[in-house]
């Protein structure tokens, strides 16, 4: 389906790293309305709300709690119960409220707090719990080690290495250090990787992505009603889904993703090769799902991200720069809504508000993130608007 | 044990007795892990219980450093098994050390307390001739 006459048109981040004065529910109110004003709308132009639910103060009907905390009164509210992949599907779904003159102007809000407002204890307890209740999660996989199965399964069939994981976090700092919002900005060394303390082998502290505080919020409305908006429209050009399994003991193949089919199918909607990507933003939530994405994408030949990887590649001034803010290893990653700082900074990319980290030149961009492990996957290809 | 139905619960009978139960298909052959009311190869509903070898061989593992919880008492290693019947699961591998484990090891089951908890499959490294 031909997506190009829906425009992301608003995108707000509220506070990031460590948010104390305000919980997940504040913030997401404050991303929403932030990105409606800079939008250049009225609240009462928003007829759609989209929101992902809370890990650390769940609700109900979360949505509909953010619309009355925020005074809005929207004609459709929808909550998504996960972040990850959902992230993007939710882009999706309220790209068809549109297209199907559901809605007219819809807002996709997330924000959560893990870091100031759940112990680690609880945080390990959530995050875990995507674990099949009866044959996965009573043997205590923690979610490091349900990602480490999937390296030491790349390691084993293609030889790829724990200093070629490394450079995961290497290339993400060499981003955020450009960058003033992000919670890490210290450059490191594969050898600081690989000298961090020990996690879940291969896995160690520095493969594994932050725990943050923050929201975001961005709208979506009609090209039409775009054109007399403030900014300049950014437009979906292509999406996929791809989900092959939810539990990882389930998984028929540990070192091929869904990212494939939902990759595939988001750049042949935009009409575009992986060669026409400018700009990656993907799922970073552990070492070697980036490495995997970067494979599954397209963006180098199965078995061969480590190497991809080590090049360069994808740090400042090389040839597929991916996250450019910093990602979920060192921007933010509150939670569920990690991937959405992936599109706002897409968003800021297109505007050329990037600062150091601006692109010069920027035509596609690719959005990726996934949910469980490595399980359920969506794929966004952004455009300008022409 | 909370949120297990009565399908769920031939397979703990089965550990229980010292089983290690999967779903066979009567109609395709196949088999099945987690217990399912359908076949996930061809959707039949006819499905048998049998009592599988207990041999199979890692797929992969990780040594958990940082346990999930105090129950669990670190390291501890936490593994996928593909059992000779070509379903995989998930389980704990014991009585090795860390560094004697590799993928592809021969495996065979055994029953244990797991995390502090109820008994449950582990797998031991395997003695192969
Ligand atoms: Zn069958």
């Amino acid at each position: 389906m031909d997506l190009s006459n829906v425009a992301i048109v608003g995108s707000f981040e509220t506070d990031l790293g460590v948010v104390t004065d305000r919980g997940p529910m504040a913030l997401g109110v404050q991303a929403t309305l932030g990105a409606i004003a800079d939008a250049g709308l009225q609240a009462s132009a928003i007829d759609g709300l989209i929101t992902c639910n809370s890990l650390v103060t769940p609700v109900m009907y979360h949505a509909e709690a953010t619309a009355e905390y925020a005074g809005l009164t929207p004609g459709h509210c929808l909550s998504v119960g996960t972040g990850g992949g959902t992230t993007y599907t939710a882009l999706r779904y309220a790209a068809a409220a549109i297209q199907t003159g559901l809605a007219t102007t819809v807002v996709v809000s997330m924000a959560d707090s893990m870091r100031s407002f759940m112990t680690r204890d609880r945080a390990m307890a959530v995050q875990s719990s995507s674990g099949h209740p009866l044959f996965e999660q009573p043997y205590g996989p923690t979610v490091p080690a349900y990602y480490a199965l999937i390296a030491r399964a790349h390691m084993d069939t293609y030889g790829t290495t724990e200093a070629q994981f490394a450079e995961a976090m290497v290339s993400s700092r060499a981003w955020a250090h450009l960058n003033p919002t992000a919670q890490y900005r210290e450059r490191v060394t594969v050898d600081d990787v690989l000298a961090s303390k020990p996690i879940a082998d291969p896995l160690k502290l520095l493969d594994c992505s932050i725990v943050s505080d923050g929201g975001a919020a961005v709208v979506l409305t009609t090209l039409e009603r775009a054109r007399d908006l403030p900014h300049a429209p950014i437009v979906l050009k292509g999406y996929g889904e791809g989900h092959h399994y939810e539990h990882i003991s389930q998984a028929k193949d540990l070192t091929k993703s869904a990212a494939a089919d939902s990759g595939k199918a988001a750049l042949a909607g935009a009409g575009i090769e992986p060669a026409d990507i400018q700009l990656a933003q993907l799922y970073d939530c552990f070492s070697p799902a980036l490495l995997i994405q970067l494979e599954d994408l397209g963006f180098c030949e199965k078995g061969t991200g480590g190497e991809f990887l080590a090049s360069g590649a994808t740090r400042p001034g090389g040839n597929l720069p991916v996250n450019t803010h910093g990602g979920m290893l060192s921007h933010c990653h509150p939670g569920n809504p990690g991937a959405i700082f992936g599109l706002t900074e897409a968003i800021r990319q297109y505007r050329g508000e990037a600062k150091e980290r601006q692109l010069a030149h920027l035509e596609h961009t690719l959005l990726h993130a996934q949910g469980g492990i490595m399980s359920s996957h969506a794929t966004v290809v952004l455009g300008r608007a022409n | 044990m909370a949120g297990v139905d009565q399908l769920d619960q031939i397979f703990f009978e089965g550990v229980a007795d010292g089983q290690l139960r999967v779903q066979q298909c009567s109609d395709c052959g196949a088999h099945q892990f987690y217990p399912r009311v359908v076949c996930k190869h061809c959707g039949s509903e006819q499905l048998k219980w049998i009592s599988a070898s207990g041999r199979g061989r890692v797929a992969s593992f990780s040594v958990v450093r940082r346990g999930v919880s105090a129950e669990f008492e670190a390291p501890y290693i936490v593994a996928l098994i593909t059992l000779e019947e070509g379903v995989t699961m998930m389980s704990h591998l014991v009585d090795v050390e860390p560094e004697q484990v590799a993928s592809g090891m021969a495996v065979r089951v055994a029953f244990r307390p797991v995390g502090g908890a109820d008994i449950r499959p582990v797998f031991l490294r395997a003695e192969v001739s």
